[in-house]
């Protein structure tokens, strides 16, 4: 984005913009901000990703913008009939309308370029250290840990709204949204019971589908959003760089819990993910001996 | 200027003289003439706008603040869907229907719509369908709450509502389609001698595009439709991949007949923007037939630009690449547009009466929906932008800020000529600066909700998105005025304005201006000669 702030007050707002992304960003927390204008450029290469597309049309549109409504601007309070102005009678000028058939032309292409080779990287799922299995259902997610260097984990679980944000988004709760809090974050509708634990500097792949009816998987810092469809199946891959912990939501109308469904991904350093995956499988290993395969465990 | 009268034996006729039926049946339940169905149309979607304008009140009532304070999640979804289908199906496209039935006759010198009575039967589905789609709110399990884009299987976990809604959709689209016929048969068939295809004003080249636009695709939703219905009665298994279907194919099937759908919902609107800046710029449209083709290429393009609607489904990287570049290629002729317009208005002689400021405001706030749109095709961030709030300002900027706004524009543009009476301008221009606080108040910020990540059709959000939410709800309620405002404006108007003259706008020209306002209730009995002086493009070299 840098880059393209070619002009000095393109490069003065571009850097108030940015100051508040990294402002959002340096806060450790990936809540939404009050007031927030911008998307942020999240945690993964993919989302710098999209934060760079967007960054680049945003300019261009800007740019463009101002040049199109200065124009128009100009002309309105320069020829107006009450300052005596005589309208002329030309309604035709080649050269012009090549020039602006064909300038925009090239501005796409160079929009298209660098978002061509962004789409081309996204689409490489292979060599994942991690295979996670998303499955949506109404209104909850499950969380299926399917092999983990080459190895299959058996850990899986259920991840649903917290019991906080739900009693209190109930019609009439009479509760404040603003006291559902974890520290000192207010993370009303942002928060679950168990959250998906991922590791960083690892490449995870994602392989999504849903239970009945469509649902889409979506965590902001990740950079991107995809479909869980019933009897389909959509990969998707992410490389978190940084621990933390990340908030989404479903982003397809799903029905009537649509918006009761959120996401948390936990993101931890490769040695703490191991353990925590070692944890969950020996928690896991009587828990199948006495009830054999009975996946959906209710607490997740 | 208007030294001319061209339908000379007309000039002296008042409305009470013109030979209209008599009693509220014959005057309007079985009339054939385009100008009373022209009005019924209006009519019409006046009172669906005012409708699906209160459910909008319902849902930013509840988006107001965060937590559920009025409706319950499942009414709330049903208030998103029904808003949708009664804004598109009942309130934008029966008023440009409405718009050309006026106009189109008058704009090309023909006596009347080519197929006048199923014109009539084309207008009088729309009563019934609209009743039957809003009776479902009243049913057990009430409307339907899958979103309008009735994707399954959600759409299918309806009651009984599915088919009732189905039922509303098929007729509607019965409507369209006999419209669309009518208006094509008229514009090619009944143009006055002389009234060449590159001399017809833009309003009637952007309906004739538009009218095959909806001939190629509404069989198509109405196809989708069918499907579903089969699928949730009839035990077929079209979307359902347990039985060898497949639901996103009915995403594409939908996209089909919902790219161009939304290109029907706006070529109209720069039809009507061509004719008014022309007129208050006093100076000829610049490149006209540079607008036809713009036109016709936007129309193209929207064939194949469907699945941007879907970059989230899993499609191959190809499809995505694809759908990438034709989208972004929109932008070309819908630039040609916009800088067709602001070279217009350059070196004229402007004036700023009311259908001018809607005409200028639309080109302004639809150009910035235009923006958030091209910004929507970049595929990489979409993946972020998708179904979020930034999508829902992309689409309102471009359908209310454009769409309505042109509407409004042209309302006001021709209401002299269909009326024979002025409105009052100091309230006119009010109606327009409420309007601009309002709506911006009401839409830009949910560009920076979706941002900042809220999803749309979501009934209760993190108390993050509370502020720009409350602003956005307080937009709402001032746009809620609106209705109320051009309903007493127009009334007053009515009972109380001053006449109006024959040309009525001083830089007006067309076939429309040289008949007398109020337009008499039968025009162009005989064809009038056209002569280059009375048409806005006259001369066929530009």
């Amino acid at each position: 984005m840098k880059s393209l702030a070619t002009t000095r007050t393109g490069r003065a707002v571009s850097a108030a913009l940015l100051a508040l992304a990294v402002n959002i960003s340096c806060a450790a927390s990936t809540l939404p901000a009050r007031w927030q204008l911008n998307m942020t450029p999240g945690v993964t290469e993919t989302a710098r990703n999209a934060y760079t597309a967007h960054m680049i049309v945003l300019w261009v549109c800007v740019v463009i913008g101002i040049i199109v409504f200065g124009a128009m601007a100009f002309a309105m309070f320069k020829f107006r009939k009450s300052k005596g102005a005589v309208a002329a009678q030309w309604s035709h000028n080649t050269k012009a309308e090549v020039i602006w058939t064909v300038i925009p032309i090239l501005i796409l292409v160079a929009c298209a370029y660098p978002a061509t080779g962004m789409l081309i990287k996204q689409a490489d799922t292979s060599n994942a250290a991690l295979t996670v299995k998303i499955t949506g259902y109404q209104w909850k997610w499950r969380y299926e840990y399917l092999d983990y260097e080459g190895k299959p984990t058996g850990v899986n679980f259920m991840s649903k709204l917290d019991a906080d944000s739900d009693k209190t988004r109930q019609l009439k709760s009479g509760l404040d949204p603003h006291a559902v809090k974890v520290g000192s974050e207010a993370t009303y509708l942002l928060n679950v019971d168990k959250p998906l634990v991922l590791p960083t500097n690892a490449k995870i792949r994602f392989v999504v589908t849903a239970d009945d009816v469509i649902h889409s998987w979506w965590v902001p810092a990740l950079g991107w959003k995809t479909d869980a469809i019933p009897d389909i199946i959509n990969d998707a891959w992410t490389l978190i760089e940084q621990p933390g912990t990340y908030r989404g939501q479903c982003a397809e109308l799903c029905g009537q819990d649509h918006g009761f469904m959120p996401i948390v991904v936990e993101a931890k350093p490769k040695a703490e993910f191991d353990q925590w995956l070692a944890a969950q499988q020996a928690a896991a290993a009587p828990a199948a001996a006495t009830a054999a395969p009975a996946p959906a465990a209710p607490q997740g | 200027m208007a030294t001319h009268a061209a339908a000379g034996h007309h000039a002296d006729h008042h409305d009470d003289h013109d030979h209209k039926p008599q009693g509220f049946w014959n005057r309007w339940v079985f009339t054939t003439n385009h100008k009373d169905i022209g009005t019924l149309y209006l009519v019409f979607a006046f009172i669906m706008f005012c409708i699906g304008g209160a459910m909008s009140g319902v849902i930013r009532a509840e988006l107001m603040k965060p937590g559920l304070q009025l409706v319950e999640p499942y009414f709330f979804n049903q208030m998103t869907t029904v808003h949708a289908l009664v804004m598109i199906f009942g309130g934008v496209m029966p008023a440009f229907v409405g718009l050309g039935n006026w106009m189109i006759p008058l704009q090309i010198g023909a006596p009347d719509m080519a197929l006048p009575r199923m014109n009539n039967w084309s207008f009088w589905i729309m009563p019934f369908a609209f009743t039957v789609l809003l009776l479902t709110l009243f049913l057990p399990g009430g409307a339907p709450a899958g979103g309008w884009t009735l994707y399954p299987p959600l759409s299918l976990q309806g009651g009984s509502s599915v088919a009732f809604a189905i039922f509303a959709i098929h007729m509607m689209g019965i409507s369209s389609i006999m419209g669309a016929i009518n208006i094509i048969a008229t514009i090619l068939n009944m143009r006055a001698p002389g009234m060449d295809l590159l001399k017809m004003p833009l309003f009637v080249w952007t309906w004739l595009i538009t009218a095959f636009l909806l001939i190629a695709v509404m069989p198509v939703l109405a196809g989708a439709v069918t499907m579903l219905l089969t699928d949730k009665f009839f035990h077929t298994s079209f979307f359902n991949a347990a039985g060898g279907g497949d639901p996103v194919m009915f995403q594409h099937i939908f996209w089909f007949f919902g790219h161009p759908e939304v290109y029907i919902m706006i070529l109209p609107a720069f039809g009507v923007v061509s004719e008014i800046i022309p007129t208050f710029s006093r100076k000829p449209l610049f490149g006209y037939q540079a607008m036809v083709y713009a036109t016709a290429s936007i129309a193209f393009l929207s064939f194949i630009v469907w699945a941007h609607h879907m970059f989230t489904v899993g499609m191959p990287l190809g499809g995505e690449l694809f759908f990438m570049y034709a989208t972004m290629m929109i932008a070309v002729p819908t630039g040609v547009k916009v800088f067709n317009w602001v070279s217009t208005m350059w070196k004229g002689s402007m004036s700023f009466e009311t259908p001018m400021l809607w005409a200028v405001g639309f080109v302004i706030l639809f150009t910035i929906g235009g923006f958030s749109g091209l910004m929507l095709a970049i595929v990489p961030a979409d993946f972020q932008y998708h179904d979020t709030y930034f999508v829902v300002a992309h689409f309102h900027y471009v359908l209310v800020t454009g769409a309505l706004f042109s509407i409004i524009a042209a309302v006001y543009y021709w209401w002299p000529k269909w009326t024979g009476k002025m409105y009052s301008e100091k309230w006119g221009k009010f109606h327009f600066w409420w309007t601009i606080v309002f709506v911006n108040l009401l839409f830009f910020p949910q560009h920076f909700l979706g941002l900042a990540g809220m999803p749309r059709r979501i009934p209760d959000y993190n108390v993050a998105f509370a502020d720009w939410n409350f602003v956005s709800s307080i937009g709402a309620f001032g746009m809620l005025c609106t209705p109320v405002f051009m309903f007493l404006i127009l009334w007053h108007s009515k009972k109380h304005g001053p006449a109006a003259t024959q040309q009525v706008w001083e830089g007006a020209h067309g076939l429309e201006w040289t008949v007398p306002s109020p337009a008499p209730h039968h025009t162009f009995t005989e064809p009038p000669v056209i002569r280059a002086q009375d048409l806005a493009h006259g001369d066929p070299t530009h």
